[in-house]
């Protein structure tokens, strides 16, 4: 579920897999109505605030679904609101999550890459969504992933759009020292393609894949993950039977023209990009392989969070509020414009438009629609959490015993993050966890040994 | 006679540029629609794919984008967007300081490594491992240890340029005409006025030559260290087109890192002029 639909809706589910709603017999049904409930849920600031703590209200008293609905289908949702609101003060919880304290510090700077992923990031800055929380933040474009991790361990970036492993990654110490991290925020849920070069058109069955060179952005990436369990699933070995290299996004594209690769899973524009420039096509979006996973994600050292605390809650506030705002697909051509110029994307702005609305031409001749193709959604699920550390574990990244539920409420919200949002007055989710399935194959973040035993290509022993 | 040749060459240089040009624009040109599409699908898709477009970009284009540069070179549209001229600055800006400092080195160093045999013998070992380090090779390093990716740039500037100054400064020195130091020594002139009045000037076409070639190695660098760190410069002006895939912007820096480059080698060279004495 989406954190900013009406938790006093009883016909939604708050803790549910897969899509969003699932109470509509089609997508488009499905669209028009979340655009009218959009609309009206959100028409101001004060309601998305009493929205998103009227949801973690509403999560920490009934975590089981069924009770929660059945308590609003026998008492309706007015009701219900009223019984809420005695014994907890939704609106002063809601104006003491809007206002904070102090700030310690105004000029802040945000380090992003240019990539789709970093849309909320980007945004809030020309829309003006920082400036709203009197922060004057800069958001610095970097040169890669490793290097976005190197500058703000060395305090040059206050915060910075990091892809949703690594803070895991970082944490535990794989690839770096470790060093504790946080994860408050996902950026971006959906928004990755598997892109094939033109000359593969007619071979969409990934059995036939056997001996392509395949390109993912970085080792530590939901890319490489979902590349790997896609193939997987179909019985190609990612170790054996393909090549998979880490490759600059700009450089994939470059070398499925030359010929070099056969294709990749990457973070749009580059998809799109492919397609706009001719020499590929989309053969499946990331949102067929598991519909709503996390992707990029904001994320901030430790101390940032404990020695800037209202800074920190000023920077989130205004983080969650852009993502709502990019969440309305209404808002996505604007968005587009906004975020096209040399200092964000510096892209074309149809392609950016094409990504973002999810109206886009799939480089086959065929003009698709998908309005869910990316999506912003900023809850850190800790089962989020958990799924990636099985596959850290399945593809060999890391060995031996790992504390999944520990890491998890660690990296994704972190403790900080919850103590914040209790000084905020707000009560904290107690579910931090959700089921989902990818491809089908149900995922329970309380057996993650179980979940991997299950699979039969894997390199753990 | 020489005018008549530096008049033919002219022509010869031209002409090589035109045929260039020429030859560039034909294989750059458009092949008209490559595929059936229909217009609301060819609307969605970029000119390589509707016109059949070359990915490489045609000379006019790069020479219309080059105007479009040149016309409005230090405009500055916050910390991802600046003009080419801003660019090309901060970039001789790190250079020159990372420049500077290794001169600051190298020279003093390089003078102690020439006049002193024991020095140079045991400090030798450490230069011979040290010089043939790729400058990238120190990024990460620099980054971690520096904590500034800005003064990280300047580093690997300053240890990439030190090296063939500080070689050359002590074979220049080691090398004096032995007579001349004879003759200084019999004059009864002190160490220091010697290094100064005798050593020096001798020595100074050599020291200037490795201040050349330690200038180009700087350049060289620069554009890669600042791809790696971001920011600001020409690298990153080059890396930040490259996400954007526009080659058209890259031809142009790759242009201006040229133009620019050789402005630096020849302000040295002429340096060198200056010191140089017939024997």
């Amino acid at each position: 579920m989406s954190t900013f639909d009406n938790p006093f809706d009883p016909d939604r589910r708050l803790h549910a897999s897969g899509c969003s709603c699932g109470h509509h017999a089609s997508e488009a049904e499905h669209q028009a109505s979340t655009q009218l409930q959009a609309q009206a849920a959100l028409e101001s600031e004060q309601t998305r605030y009493q929205g998103v703590v009227a949801s973690a209200v509403m999560r920490a008293m009934f975590p089981h679904d069924a009770t929660r609905r059945a308590f609003l289908k026998s008492v309706g949702a007015a009701t219900a609101l009223a019984a809420v609101s005695q014994f907890f003060p939704l609106k002063s919880a809601t104006e003491a999550f809007a206002e904070g304290g102090p700030l310690e510090k105004k000029d802040l700077k945000v380090g992003f890459i240019p990539i789709t992923c970093a849309t909320p990031i980007i945004m809030a800055k020309p829309m003006g969504f920082y400036e709203k929380y009197g922060l004057n933040v800069d958001v610095i474009k970097t040169a890669g992933w490793a290097v976005v991790r190197d500058k703000t361990i060395n305090k040059e970036y206050d915060a910075a759009h990091m892809l949703s492993p690594m803070p895991i990654a970082i944490s535990m110490g794989v690839g770096s020292n470790p060093i504790p991290y946080t994860m408050p925020a996902v950026e971006n849920i959906n928004g990755q393609a598997i892109t094939l070069a033109m000359k593969h058109k007619d071979k969409r069955d990934p059995k036939d894949w056997k001996g392509f060179k395949f390109a993912v952005p970085f080792d530590y990436s939901m890319h490489n993950y979902l590349l790997r369990y896609y193939l997987a699933e179909h019985g190609i070995d990612p170790d054996v039977d393909v090549q998979i290299r880490a490759v600059p996004p700009p450089e994939m594209v470059a070398n499925l023209r030359a010929d070099n690769i056969d294709g990749y899973l990457a973070p749009d524009p580059m998809n799109q990009r492919a397609v706009y420039d001719g020499v590929g096509f989309i053969h499946i979006l990331t949102k067929d392989i598991w519909d709503g996973h996390p992707c990029c994600a904001f994320a901030a050292s430790q101390e940032f969070v404990t020695t800037m605390p209202n800074t920190y809650g000023a920077l989130l506030k205004s983080i969650i509020e852009a993502t709502a705002f990019a969440h309305k697909p209404e808002n996505r051509k604007q968005i587009a414009a906004a975020i096209a110029p040399a200092n964000y994307l510096n892209q074309p702005p149809i392609v950016l438009e094409q990504i973002l609305t999810g109206t886009f031409a799939d480089g086959l001749g065929n003009i698709v629609k998908q309005p869910n193709r990316i999506d912003f959604d900023p809850f850190p699920w800790q089962s989020f959490a958990v799924w990636i550390m099985t596959q850290m574990k399945r593809w060999g990244q890391v060995k031996g015993d790992i504390d999944y539920a520990g890491i998890a409420s660690q990296v994704y919200l972190a403790t900080d993050t919850a103590k914040l949002m209790k000084e905020a007055g707000l009560t904290p989710p107690t579910a931090t966890t959700k089921s989902f399935s990818v491809m089908g194959k149900s995922f329970d973040g309380t057996k993650p040994e179980e979940y991997l035993a299950s699979f039969k290509i894997k390199k753990a022993s | 006679m020489t005018s008549s040749l530096r008049v033919r060459a002219a022509v010869v240089s031209i002409a090589i540029f035109l045929a260039f040009i020429g030859v560039w624009h034909i294989a750059t040109r458009g092949t008209g629609a490559v595929a059936e599409m229909s217009p609301e699908y060819a609307a969605l898709m970029g000119a390589t794919a509707t016109q059949g477009k070359s990915a490489m970009p045609g000379p006019l284009e790069v020479g219309a984008k080059l105007w479009e540069h040149l016309k409005n070179p230090f405009y500055d549209k916050g910390p991802n967007d600046k003009g080419i001229g801003i660019q090309i600055g901060y970039s001789i800006a790190r250079v020159a300081l990372g420049y500077l400092l290794a001169v600051a080195v190298a020279i003093p160093l390089g003078f102690l490594i020439g006049m002193s045999p024991l020095i140079n013998k045991a400090l030798d070992p450490f230069i011979q491992v040290l010089k043939p380090i790729s400058p990238l090779a120190w990024m990460p390093l620099a980054l971690y240890t520096i904590k500034d990716s800005n003064q990280s740039a300047i580093f690997v500037i300053f240890i990439c340029s030190v090296w063939p100054m500080l070689l050359n400064t002590a074979f220049g020195v080691a090398a004096v005409r032995k007579e001349w130091i004879n003759v200084a020594r019999t004059l009864e002139v002190g160490h220091l006025r010697r290094a100064f009045t005798v050593i020096l000037p001798a020595a100074a076409p050599t020291i200037l030559t490795g201040m050349r070639i330690s200038i180009g190695i700087a350049w060289l660098v620069i554009v890669a260290a600042e791809m790696l760190v971001g920011g600001t410069g020409i690298g990153y002006f080059v890396w930040n087109e490259w996400n954007n895939l526009s080659i058209t912007n890259v031809i142009i820096a790759i242009l201006v890192i040229g133009v620019v480059g050789m402005l630096l080698d020849q302000i040295l060279a002429r340096f060198t002029r200056m010191v140089t004495f017939p024997e």
